[in-house]
């Protein structure tokens, strides 16, 4: 493994030292703020220690990026394929127009996780949110799928923020509640997960995050969980989803 | 060229410090912060606001004034002579750098206006000060008051932000609040006078964004008689702020559901009760209401107030540790001066978050 100190490092040079490494494995230690970390990269495993700046991991297009810590906003933007696993929390727009590849972010995300995400032939994005999610999330979702856990919410407040799924058209929202989402739109479905649906579906991503993040599968898969799904009877129709 | 003469369609960065316990921070430690966020500014505007950094001057207005000329000098000196008891008088100190350039003359006063003239004019101290501040920047050419508050000062330049604290020596001030702007214009050229802070009195604003409302809100507060000199969308926010709380006497909570007022069908989903007072407020103040996307921070005298547009187009965290506060657009930038925090957060679209001096702390 290399390790790369990157105290007061310009992200340019950070970005550019990164890809010349011929090592497969890399550790970024005392990282802060700088941007693009890993973008359109292929093979490389990428550790991060520190809070790595916008847009980490954007394009990735096959590497694998773990960070010890929060991230900012924008991370996974337009990634293709690869991972991305976050042991805290993210900023906002999480897996900006993704349509491929997987993102778990152990806390919570900010506003507009999801938003635009896409499905391209084989490919099918996934992100998961282990805490809770800010307002506008999967906004104008296009498919893949999108799935908060409400984890370590002592107050049991709401999973997510308002205009929940607007826009969205196609892929799908999972909720690990029973609640309604606030305010959700009438052009958008929400059903109750059956038991085949959360085994074939649910159990082996959650089996990933709770092995990522060491929790407890089985009582995350305890607890009941929604869809959230556009209504093929009335969808969206214009450009721009009022709010 | 001046700003409002092109238009280029196009971030910025915006940082604070808080000490609730009135601890003194030194300058050193927001421009260490900003400075991580290098890349949301391009060089066209750095700028600073430091609160309780003039402890001897404590109880005087403290001008600070762009002058383009000696002549605009002059006549504004003539002017401050003749409404104010002028205490002390000197060019801000600074240090050349050699990103710092086509520097305007730069002075501070610390005033207090003249006994007479003030009963005279049957205006309180505070309104006094506001129209001279507005009347010298409105009439004499060259001229730019960009700070009059007490115990307050705003350093603000063409550059990066980084290169401003260097120029204006920031490490010799100390205060127990900081706010702090990197600029990245995207819709005029910059210049000095158009970078942040916008202040008046002792309410300081630094905004990432964009005024979408801002020719609806810049008619709305000239109704008011401020006037709108400075060529920067955000001045707008500075003088709603002042009208609204000094003014009408909003809260900042109350002022907050006013510039960024939730949606309609927001306002429906909460209790009776509260969408009562959030229709109230978005009625009665509807010109007010700034559209597009913003995260603002507002310093003023023991206290400051962070907020995001009612979307949240605007990324802005907030990071505790003991009694001390920190405000930025992005994590790193709290995290460089603050590596272990007691909590860390970011507030939601149009919820501010307002913290104040300890009780019984003196600024």
């Amino acid at each position: 493994m290399e390790i790369i100190n990157a105290k007061g490092m310009d992200q340019g040079d950070l970005c550019a030292l990164i890809k010349k490494e011929r090592h497969l494995d890399i550790e970024i230690r005392n990282c802060c703020g700088q941007r693009y970390i890993g973008c359109g990269m292929k093979k490389t495993r990428i550790n991060i220690i520190g809070t790595p700046g916008n847009a980490l991991g954007a394009f990735l297009d096959g590497a694998s990026i773990t960070v010890d810590g929060n991230a900012e906003d924008a991370v996974g933007d337009t990634m293709n394929c690869g991972s991305i696993f976050i042991d805290g929390s993210v900023g906002d727009a999480a897996g900006y127009a993704m349509r491929g590849g997987k993102i778990f972010v152990h806390g919570n995300a900010g506003y507009r996780a999801g938003v635009n995400m896409k499905a391209y032939k084989d490919k099918s994005p996934l992100l998961v949110i282990g805490g809770k999610a800010g307002s506008f999330l999967g906004e104008y979702l296009a498919g893949g799928t999108i799935i908060v856990l409400g984890l370590h919410n002592p107050k049991n407040t709401p999973l997510t923020g308002y205009f929940c799924g607007n826009g969205m058209y196609n892929g799908k929202i999972y909720l690990r509640t029973t609640e309604r989402p606030i305010g959700l739109s009438k052009h958008l479905l929400m059903n109750k997960v059956g038991e085949e649906e959360k085994e074939t579906i649910l159990r082996p991503v959650i089996m990933e995050f709770a092995a990522a993040f060491k929790e407890d599968p089985e009582k995350i898969l305890k607890a009941d969980f929604i869809a959230v799904e556009p209504d093929p009877e009335n969808r969206y129709r214009e450009l721009y989803a009022a709010i | 060229m001046r700003e409002g003469e092109v238009r280029i369609p196009s971030g910025c960065a915006i940082a604070g410090i808080f000490a609730r316990d009135g601890k003194r921070i030194n300058g050193r430690t927001i421009r260490d912060s900003i400075a991580v966020m290098h890349e949301r500014s391009n060089g066209l505007g750095g700028g600073y606001a430091g609160y309780g950094i003039y402890p001897q001057y404590k109880e005087y207005y403290a001008m600070h004034i762009f002058y383009d000329d000696m002549a605009a000098r002059e006549e504004c000196e003539r002017y401050l002579d003749a409404a104010f008891d002028i205490i002390n008088l000197s060019k801000i100190p600074t240090r050349p750098n050699p990103n710092i350039t086509d520097a305007p003359l730069i002075w501070r006063y610390f005033v207090t206006p003249l006994p007479h003239r003030l009963s005279d004019s049957l205006l309180d101290e505070e309104e006094y000060v506001v129209r001279t501040v507005i009347r010298l920047n409105n009439s004499i050419k060259g001229c730019y008051v960009f700070s009059c508050g007490k115990n307050m000062g705003v350093f603000k330049a063409v550059g990066y932000p980084e290169d401003v604290a260097d120029f204006y020596r920031l490490e010799e001030y100390e205060g127990y609040s900081w706010t702090a702007h990197g600029r990245y214009p995207t819709n005029t050229p910059g210049w000095w006078g158009g970078s942040h802070p916008f202040a008046l009195l002792d309410l300081s604003v630094v905004h990432n964004g964009e005024i979408s409302s801002y020719d609806a809100n810049r008619r709305a507060v000239e109704m008011y008689g401020y006037s709108c000199n400075l060529l920067t969308d955000t001045e707008v926010i500075t003088y709603i702020l002042d009208y609204l709380k000094r003014r009408v006497h909003l809260t900042l909570e109350e002022s907050a559901s006013v510039i960024a007022a939730p949606f309609w069908n927001t306002i429906s989903l909460k209790g009776e009760e509260e969408g009562k007072r959030l229709a109230y407020l978005r009625k009665m103040f509807s010109e007010f209401l700034v559209t597009g996307p913003f995260s603002i921070l507002v310093g003023f005298g023991g206290g400051m107030m962070a907020l995001n547009d009612r979307l949240k187009l605007r990324s802005l965290v907030v990071g505790e540790k003991d009694r001390t506060v920190y405000f930025a657009s992005e994590e790193a930038a709290i995290r460089e001066i603050a590596p272990d925090l007691d909590s860390i957060f970011s507030p939601k679209g149009g919820e501010p978050v307002i913290v104040h001096l300890d009780e019984g702390v003196r600024a």
